[in-house]
């Protein structure tokens, strides 16, 4: 990119060409004041705070976010004529605006307020009546008290450009403008990050309505585990309870939205947990039981097993050094049989390019032609669907599916439902396997629910096949995508947590319980299983976990153990790349760390685990995979064989999720999730689209 | 004085603009339209953009800026991306009523315009977007349009000169902001009729983002006329910086209220007296004009004199020239509510898009409505003075300076008046005050 110089306050900077004279100031470290410019969003130019002295130029203000630089410009913020513009601006803006920052969620985080401070007069000149808008209704995640809004329409430009929705707009003209979404609730999975958006108090979090300050809070940041993006989020804190959870930036990944799964199903980390030990009683109930109890009613149920008679499964929200732990513990036990696909996904943990999301999904800007494998990319990760729009919008990429028909943000050439479709690509007998094979860096995404089926493998091979074929793995490039929805997986696969030689994977496990080959089930937070076989086989069955979930239900003993927010650990998203989630809170009542129940279990039943901490635990891991120190980082995968060709059945693919709101015990015990499936799921099924008959 | 004469009946454009004769092709033919067209679009894009440029037509829209350079800012032709002109029929100024006349009475003389002027700008293809209330004027149109590509006039090969060239009408939906040569765009392209930020201005990115020219109508019609007849003809008129003919339309406290062409830099009093039959009980009982539409700021009666209406003794003066739409108010009108009525209308229209001018136009209202009582206190004045010049220069579009004008002409001319109402009021509400004083 050229540079030009500029002249910004009299001093010379080097700016890029093409930025805009706000950027370049930004650049500069010179502040300028902005409410509706936001980088992400195209630029509307309308609230004029921004109002900067160009020359050369008219001889009047310029909005610094919409001009170009230009070579030898000579831009000055700091004039008479700027301040007396921003001044009149600042008190257009307030004149309409209550004085109610007393009673404002926005209060304290308020960018109206923060810059009235700086850049206002003291006093109001304006004596008239002052106007008073009627909140609208927008759902049940946004809260609108409208007369606050001071009209910079990001949250219109948010949900029409990001989300792909055209839900919010502008009502009427003039002072009667107002923001409305026609008394709907915006239906996007990202509709809450217009909250972040809204620079003043006009659109505010309905469930974290009058709950807390800002100045209240404890922030921590962390890594979000409702799906397997890795959104970077911070939590906040007051006391031991979660009170939010808000995006944090990062580039590669989430940019700067998360989902409303992400920030909302916090409110079911208060509910239905599990705060102590239970084991269940002649009676088959299960009664309160302190952990020394609890531990020796496994130890009693452990003796005398051999390994192979015990299991260990996985679930989808643990983290890589619990997942270490518990194979390390099977191994000492010698048990085979350890697995962390829930789901059957038919995925080897030996190569890693066959599991990953290689293109990464800052990549996915680059690739001008994608094939979407059974995926609901909206549901399934928002995020990523948020990136494909972001790169379509741009213009260039082809789209196809092969999947299930639903509704996107961008425009889907719908091929085909299932593997006879995938086959026909396979073959190179479709006319889109060339325009894979003209594109330049072309994208290929493999859902789970392409691969989480008895012909996974197949299916696995097949687009293997295809991206061979087409040319999707260049020397700069791997088009190779698999989608997880897990938080947890890729880590446990990369940890190798799937089946050693001879052993069951989960279904082989429900099987062989049944079977009574298998007598002892450990379950580190599995609820996303055939629970009901499990508990019905008649094996024992340990459940370590946070919720009164269907694992907990299915257990003979409950070990109660920390929900995401309440450890450190690490994830390593679809991506594979590998990140620090970190202890806001404390667990509640008596449960504990996971790690630290697994290492108090390898006690009781002998075979202490080689570390007496968590960092030695982390060593230990880290020593063993390298690269799970590489923290940020996705590291690229060599690309290998995989999959297993072989026929594929006819029946096509389908989505694992059927109600977005709702895919983890978390969620699952969420009020705010119970009310959004209620409103976007539920009544639409009961309504029909409104064109039915 | 400079010397001036009366426009001769033999140099006006608009033959028809009373409506004596039919509009149709037949008679406007008769009365010189679409005469020899064929030669002048053979003239070629470069000719015509430089008789325009050399005739000193300067844009009949409000703004005044010259025609031709704005054409010649067109780039070259492009296979890819076609260029558009748009002629704005949007009419809405208060007080204005010339493009009505036009397209009602000699829509011929407008169309052959729209060709000519895609000529020199390299179009081919004209959207004349038509203000929503003008019913008629829409029917007329699309008649005389039919016509037009019936008679193989416009349409491919238009007039047989190997020139295509496609002409649509689009109505809009009455709203002011929509005038606004970019909202027009965004109206056009059928989204909410919001200007757009500048730059880049429509000649680089305009209708569906390729490079366009927005003209008034009046500024089209004239161009068959200028290029018949020669730039040095239409530079006879008016003053340097100041020439050709104009359409007058005179409003308001006169005998006889009409729509006049004439030339340009005529004296305002002589405009007033040679066709309108002088202000309503003589030229004394003038109180104040507004010269171009409700936009620019009013002249007292002392301004009004001797003011010339051209674009420069008009800007010399702190008015302008706007559309040329004069408002004659004589001593009976309360100039207050007057200038309140347009802050109401600007209020009104504002699109609300941005700040200062959505705030500000519902502010400069209400307190125009108080001064009006009078009930208002003497610091306001100023206090409302300085509201004026914070909405001003601080939009996106012209439109929060066209609410600013008006009052910072009021003030400018009126200010004794407007204290002698607050100091009244405040006797009448508190008599024992006054007698105090």
């Amino acid at each position: 990119m050229a540079t030009i110089t500029v002249k910004i306050n009299g001093e010379e900077h080097e700016v890029e060409q093409g930025m805009t004279v706000l950027q370049a100031c930004e650049k500069a470290g010179v502040e300028v004041p902005r409410f509706c410019y936001h980088e992400r969003l195209s630029i509307a130019g309308n609230c004029r705070m921004c109002l900067v002295e160009v020359k050369p130029g008219p001889p009047k203000p310029a909005a610094s976010c919409a001009l170009p630089v230009a070579p030898n410009q000579e831009i000055f913020t700091d004039t008479e004529m700027v301040h007396k513009a921003r001044n009149g601006v600042m008190e257009f803006l307030l004149i309409n605006h209550p004085l109610d920052c007393p009673i404002c969620d926005q209060g304290g985080e308020c960018d109206l307020q923060d810059q009235a401070m700086a850049y206002g007069r003291s006093g109001s000149r304006y004596d008239e009546n002052k106007r008073a808008v009627k909140d609208k209704y927008m759902g049940p995640l946004i809260n609108t008290i409208m007369t606050r809004c001071i009209h910079c329409t990001r949250c219109v430009r948010f949900v029409a450009e990001v989300a792909g929705v055209e839900e919010i707009g502008l009502l009427n003209r003039g002072e009667n403008a107002e923001i409305s979404s026609l008394e709907k609730a915006v239906d996007s999975e990202l509709s809450a990050n217009v909250i972040d958006l809204c620079p003043v108090g006009a659109l505010t979090s309905k469930p974290y309505a009058f709950e807390a300050r800002p100045w209240e809070l404890k922030k921590t940041e962390s890594i979000d585990v409702m799906d397997a993006v890795g959104s970077n989020i911070r939590i906040d804190t007051r006391g031991n309870e979660v009170m939010r959870v808000l995006p944090r930036l990062n580039e590669d990944v989430n940019e700067e939205w998360i989902s409303d799964k992400s920030r909302y199903a916090c409110d079911g980390l208060r509910r239905q947990r599990l705060d102590r030990p239970y084991v269940r009683g002649e009676d088959g109930k299960l009664k309160p039981a302190s952990w020394p109890d609890a531990m020796t009613a496994i130890a009693k149920a452990a003796s005398g097993l051999k390994g192979t008679e015990i299991a260990a499964i996985s679930g989808d929200q643990a983290c890589a050094e619990s997942v270490y732990s518990l194979k390390k513990l099977m191994t000492a036990l010698g048990s085979p049989n350890t697995d962390c696909r829930q789901d059957g996904a038919k995925l080897d943990s030996g190569v890693r390019a066959g599991y990953l999301f290689n293109t990464t999904i800052a990549g996915i800007e680059q690739a001008d032609a994608l094939l979407i494998v059974g995926a609901n990319l909206r549901w399934e990760a928002p995020i990523i669907n948020a990136r494909i729009r972001k790169r379509w919008l741009h213009g260039n990429l082809k789209v196809a599916s092969v999947g299930p028909a639903v509704q996107t943000t961008y425009d889907v050439d719908q091929l085909g439902a299932g593997p006879e479709t995938l086959k026909e690509l396979a073959d190179g007998k479709h006319a889109f396997a060339e325009v894979l094979k003209n594109a330049e860096r072309p994208m290929l995404i493999v859902g789970p629910g392409a691969v989480a089926r008895e012909d996974g493998a197949a299916v696995l091979a097949a687009a293997k096949k295809i991206a061979d074929m087409c040319g999707l793995i260049k020397d700069d490039w791997n088009g190779f995508n698999v989608l997880h929805t897990a938080a947890g997986r890729v880590g446990a696969l990369d940890l190798g947590f799937t089946p050693e030689e001879g052993g069951a994977d989960v279904a082989g496990i429900v099987a062989d319980a049944k079977g009574g080959k298998i007598k002892l089930v450990y379950l580190l937070g599995a609820d996303e299983m055939d629970l009901t076989a499990v508990k019905e086989s008649g094996a024992f069955v340990v459940y370590q976990g946070h919720h009164g979930d269907a694992g907990a239900h299915a257990a003979d003993v409950i070990l109660p153990g920390a929900a995401y927010t309440e450890k450190n650990g690490t994830f390593v998203n679809t991506e594979g790349r590998v990140q620090l989630a970190r202890r806001a809170n404390f667990p509640p009542g008596e449960a504990k760390d996971d790690w630290a129940i697994l290492r108090a279990l390898s006690e009781t039943l002998g075979k202490p685990l080689p570390w007496i901490d968590f960092d030695g635990l982390r060593q230990s891991m880290r020593g063993e995979f390298p690269h799970l120190a590489r923290i940020d980082d996705a590291e690229a995968a060599t690309w290998a064989d995989f999959g297993a060709a072989g026929p594929m059945d006819s029946a096509p693919f389908q989505s694992p999720i059927e109600n977005f709101y709702m895919t983890d015990p978390i969620s699952r015990a969420s009020e705010t999730m119970a009310e959004c499936t209620q409103v976007f799921v539920l009544d639409r099924q009961e309504k029909g689209t409104g064109t039915n008959g | 004085m400079p010397d001036w004469s009366p426009l001769k009946d033999e140099d006006r454009i608009f033959q028809n603009l009373y409506g004596y004769h039919p509009w149709n092709l037949e008679a406007a033919k008769k009365r010189g339209a679409w005469k020899d067209t064929k030669s002048l679009v053979e003239l070629g894009r470069e000719k015509i953009c430089e008789i325009v440029k050399a005739s000193g037509l300067r844009g009949r829209g409000g703004a005044g800026f010259p025609t031709g350079l704005k054409w010649s800012f067109m780039p070259p032709a492009n296979p890819e991306k076609p260029s558009y002109l748009v002629v704005n029929a949007d009419e809405s100024e208060p007080g204005t009523c010339k493009d009505r006349e036009i397209m009602r009475n000699d829509p011929h003389t407008f169309i052959e315009g729209c060709l000519l002027a895609s000529v020199g700008m390299g179009s081919h293809a004209c959207y004349i977007y038509i203000r929503g209330e003008y019913r008629l004027e829409y029917r007329v149109m699309e008649q005389a349009i039919a016509e037009a590509y019936e008679a193989g006039l416009v349409g491919k090969n238009a007039c047989g000169s190997g020139y295509d060239f496609d002409i649509y009408m689009h109505h809009g939906a009455g709203a002011y902001i929509c005038g606004e040569e970019t909202a027009l765009l965004e109206s056009l392209e059928g989204k909410k009729g919001q200007p757009r930020l500048k730059p880049p201005f429509p000649a680089m990115a305009g209708l569906y983002g390729c490079p366009t020219t927005v003209n008034n109508v009046e500024s089209i019609a004239v161009t068959g006329e200028i290029l018949r007849r020669g730039a040095e003809w239409f530079l006879g008129f008016g003053r340097e910086n100041n020439a050709g003919t104009k359409l007058f339309c005179v409003s308001g406290h006169v005998e006889k209220p009409c729509n006049v062409e004439e030339a340009m830099s005529i004296p305002l009093k002589e405009l007033l007296e040679r066709h309108c039959g002088g202000v309503r009980g003589g030229w004394d009982n003038l109180k104040a004009v507004i010269p171009g539409g409700s936009s620019v700021p009013l002249l007292p009666k002392d301004i009004c004199d001797d003011v010339l209406m051209d674009f420069d003794a008009l800007k010399e003066v702190k008015s302008g020239l706007g559309t040329a739409a004069v408002i004659v108010m004589d001593q009976s009108t309360d100039v207050i509510k007057a200038i309140a009525r347009l802050s109401y209308f600007y209020k009104h229209e504002s699109c609300g898009q941005c700040t200062p001018c959505r705030e500000g136009t519902g502010w400069m209202w209400r307190v125009m409505e108080r001064l009006v009582r009078g009930e208002a206190e003497i610091e306001e004045i100023d206090t409302l003075l300085e509201v004026t010049k914070q909405v001003e220069g601080h939009t996106i579009c012209a439109l929060g300076d066209a609410a600013a004008w008006p009052i910072q002409g009021l003030v400018r001319h009126f200010r004794d008046e407007i204290e002698d109402r607050i100091k009244n009021r405040t006797r009448v509400a508190m008599p024992g005050a006054a007698a105090a004083e």
